[in-house]
C-alpha cells in the first residue's frame, strides 16, 4: 500500500463529529458559490422598483431591499465573493507569516531579533485600525483589503511557526539533515517547516472566521467591496438603515455571516482534534 | 597501519557552550566546559570508541568533528580541510564524506519522509547515482544493512527502533562516507537488537573499510567493536590505546575504575564495593589540577594543585596521570569480560 493511500486513511479513519459538520457547511457555500448562476432566483443587482422592501414570500423568500432587489438572490451570490475573502485573506498572511517564522527559528540571532521586533511593531497597533490605515493609503477596494491583510495578519502565523521550529531545530533529524550537507534551504522547507504546518493549517481555519469578519467590517465602512456588487458586509450596511421597517435586509446576510464563521469554527476544532492539535 | 595519514585529527580542541544567569545578579558569564583541550587521531579504515560517562564530552566531540558544533579553540583536520574556521568549501566536503549515525533512532528521521524518501533524499542532494537508478541504489542500502527493501514505502512511526536504526545507517551509507561517527546508536535499543546492529558494523566494517567513531558508554560493546578506545572524563582524554591493551592494563585510574564498574551477569560475582564514589563535578565549575582528583583513590597533594601530564605515551598507549604503567591493579573484570 502506497505512503498516501495510508496517509487518506489516517485522514479518514475517524472523523469527529464537529469536522464533518464544519466541512459540511463549507461545501455546503461552496456549492452555492459555484452554482450562483442556476440556483439564486434573480439576477442579485436587477431592480423591480414595484416589490421594493418586499417581506419574506413565496415570491422573494428573503424579501427584497429598497431597490427592489432579491435578498435570497444577494446572498447566494455574495458567497463567491466572501469565500474568496475567507480564502485570500488566509492564504497571504499564512505563506509571508510561515516563511518568516521559520526563517527567524531556524536561523536565531539577528535574524530573529529583526523579525520579532518588526512583529512587535505591527502587534502594538490595534488589529483593525492598522488595516483601515494601510486600505485608506491604498484606496478602497478588496485588492486594498489583501494587501492589508497580508501586511497585518502574517504575524500571528510567523509567531506560532517560529515556536516550532524552534524546538524542531533542536531534534536528532534536523542535527542529521545538517550532517548530511543539505543546505539551509532544503532543511528549513523540506525537512522542519512540513513537520511545523499542522498547527498553522488548524490556525487558518480559526483566522478565516476573524478575515471574514473583517471582510464584512471593511466592506460595512465602506472600504471593501463597493456597491451594488452584493456582499453579506455591504448588505448588513444597507439594510441598517431600515432595520425598523424591513428587518430581513441585514438579517439573512448577517445569519450567512454567522453560518460560515461556525463552519470554519467546527473545521478548525475537528481539524485540531483530528490532528492533535489544539489551536 | 599506524604508517597512514590520520583520517581526521584533533588539535587541542576547546568547546565551551555560554551560559546566562550566573551570579547573583546574572551578569556573571559562565559556561559549560564541555571540551577542555582534546587531542586525537583517527587512522582511515580504524574504529575508535570513545567511552566515558555522561557528561565527559564525548557525544560534543563527535558533533564537534563533523563541524556540527562550533569550537572555542583548536583545530580540527579531517582529510586535510580544516573543520574549524568554518570555510564553506571545506565544511562542504566534509558533510559530503562524513555521515552521523543518532542515539534515538526514531528522532534521527524525519517523521514526514518514508524510509526510502529519507535515503533517495541523500543520494539525489549528493548526486551519487543517475536519477533513473535511485530506486534501485535505495533497495541496494536497505538491503545491505539488513531490510526488506519493501519496508522503504514505511514512515518511521511504523518501524520499529531496530529497524529505524538500520535506516539511520542505510542513510549514513548513502552518502559513501569516509567516515562515520556513531553516537551512542545502540543505547536505545533493545539488548537483542544491539547486538544485531554491532554484528552490522562490524560486517560493514570488514566489507567497505570504514572509518568508525564509536561513542557509546557500554564497554562491552566497545570492546568487541573498536580497534582503539578513548576514554574521556569531564572534556579531556585520559587514556588512548588499543582496545585490548586499555581493557587489559589500563594505566589511569579513572580507566581502571570504569572497567570495574561492569555489572557481571553472573549473580554470585558481587560488583566491587563502590568502585568509585559519587557523580563527575559539574563541567561549569572544574576542579583544580585534575579534574579526576576529588574521585580517585590514587590522588596525591600535588593532583589537586597541578594540571595532570598531557596524555604520556608508551607503547602506543597513551595515559594522562602522574602513575606509571604497572601502578595500578589490573581489573579483574577484564579477565572476566575476556572469558565470556
Amino acid at each position: 500500500m502506497s505512503a498516501r493511500r495510508r496517509g487518506l486513511r489516517r485522514l479518514t479513519g475517524h472523523v469527529p463529529q464537529p469536522l464533518m459538520i464544519g466541512a459540511g457547511i463549507l461545501i455546503f457555500f461552496i456549492v452555492l458559490a459555484v452554482g450562483a448562476p442556476v440556483i439564486a432566483p434573480y439576477d442579485p443587482i436587477y431592480q423591480d422598483i414595484s416589490a421594493r422592501l418586499a417581506p419574506p414570500s413565496l415570491v422573494h423568500p428573503f424579501g427584497t431591499d429598497n431597490f427592489g432587489r432579491d435578498i435570497l438572490s444577494r446572498v447566494i451570490w455574495s458567497t463567491r465573493i466572501d469565500l474568496q475573502i475567507a480564502f485570500l485573506g488566509v492564504i497571504f498572511p499564512f505563506i509571508i507569516g510561515t516563511a518568516a517564522g521559520t526563517i527567524a527559528g531556524y536561523f536565531g540571532g539577528l535574524t530573529d531579533t529583526l523579525f520579532m521586533r518588526l512583529i512587535d511593531i505591527v502587534l502594538a497597533f490595534p488589529f483593525l485600525v492598522l488595516m483601515l490605515a494601510i486600505i485608506a493609503i491604498l484606496g478602497p477596494g478588496l485588492a486594498s483589503f489583501y494587501i492589508a491583510m497580508a501586511l497585518v495578519g502574517w504575524v500571528s502565523y510567523a509567531r506560532l511557526v517560529r515556536a516550532q521550529i524552534l524546538v524542531l531545530k533542536q531534534s536528532d533529524f534536523a542535527m542529521a539533515a545538517k550532517s548530511l550537507g543539505f543546505s539551509h534551504w532544503r532543511i528549513m522547507f523540506r525537512h522542519l517547516l512540513p513537520n511545523a504546518l499542522i498547527g498553522s493549517i488548524v490556525f487558518a481555519m480559526s483566522d478565516a472566521v476573524l478575515v471574514l469578519l473583517n471582510g464584512a467590517a471593511i466592506s460595512y465602512l465602506g472600504l471593501g467591496v463597493q456597491p451594488p456588487t452584493a456582499e453579506w458586509g455591504i448588505m448588513v450596511a444597507e439594510g441598517q438603515a431600515f432595520i425598523s421597517i424591513a428587518w430581513w435586509i441585514a438579517t439573512f446576510p448577517g445569519l450567512a455571516i454567522v453560518l460560515l464563521a461556525f463552519g470554519f469554527s467546527l473545521l478548525a476544532d475537528g481539524l485540531g482534534e483530528k490532528l492533535g492539535v489544539r489551536p | 597501519m599506524s604508517q597512514a595519514p590520520p583520517l581526521i585529527e584533533t588539535d587541542d580542541v576547546v568547546l565551551h557552550f555560554p551560559v546566562s544567569g550566573g551570579g547573583a545578579l546574572g551578569l556573571t558569564r559562565r559556561a559549560v566546559k564541555a571540551l577542555n583541550g582534546v587531542s586525537l587521531s583517527v587512522r582511515p579504515g580504524e574504529t575508535i570508541g570513545l567511552v566515558g560517562e555522561s557528561g565527559s564530552g564525548k557525544s560534543t566531540l563527535g558533533r564537534a568533528l563533523l563541524g556540527l558544533e562550533t569550537v572555542t579553540g583548536g583545530h580540527i583536520v579531517f582529510d586535510r580541510a580544516a573543520v574549524t574556521g568554518g570555510k564553506r568549501q571545506e565544511l562542504s566536503k566534509i558533510r559530503r564524506e562524513t555521515a552521523m549515525v543518532f542515539q534515538d533512532p526514531l528522532n534521527a528521521l524525519n517523521p514526514r519522509l518514508t524510509a526510502g524518501e529519507a535515503i533517495a533524499e541523500v543520494l539525489r542532494v549528493h548526486k551519487k547515482v543517475p536519477k533513473d537508478k535511485i530506486t534501485d541504489r535505495v533497495a541496494e542500502l536497505l538491503q545491505m544493512v539488513g531490510l526488506d527493501p519493501a519496508l522503504s514505502a514505511r514512515r518511521p512511526q511504523a518501524l520499529s527502533g531496530g529497524q529505524c536504526q538500520r535506516v539511520g545507517i542505510a542513510r549514513a551509507l548513502a552518502v559513501e562516507p569516509k567516515l562515520i561517527v556513531a553516537d551512542e546508536c545502540v543505547a536505545a535499543l533493545d539488548v537483542s537488537i544491539q547486538g544485531q546492529i554491532i554484528n552490522l558494523f562490524l560486517d560493514l566494517k570488514e566489507k567497505m573499510n570504514l572509518t568508525l567513531i564509536f561513542i557509546a558508554h557500554d564497554l562491552a560493546i566497545v570492546r568487541r567493536l573498536c580497534d582503539r578506545v578513548a576514554v574521556m572524563y569531564l572534556g579531556r582524554i585520559v587514556e588512548e590505546g588499543p582496545t585490548e591493551a586499555v581493557f587489559s592494563a589500563p594505566r589511569h585510574p579513572y580507566t581502571a575504575a570504569l572497567i570495574e564498574s561492569i555489572p557481571e551477569i553472573d549473580p554470585t560475582v558481587s560488583l566491587p564495593d563502590a568502585p568509585m564514589q559519587g557523580e563527575p563535578p559539574s563541567p561549569l565549575n572544574l576542579p583544580s589540577g585534575c579534574s579526576f582528583h576529588p574521585r580517585c583513590p590514587y590522588a596525591e597533594p600535588q593532583c589537586s594543585r597541578d594540571p595532570p601530564p598531557t596524555l604520556r605515551r608508551r607503547d602506543d598507549h597513551g595515559w594522562a596521570c602522574i602513575l606509571d604503567p604497572g601502578q595500578l591493579p589490573r581489573p579483574q573484570t577484564a579477565t572476566r569480560l575476556q572469558n565470556a
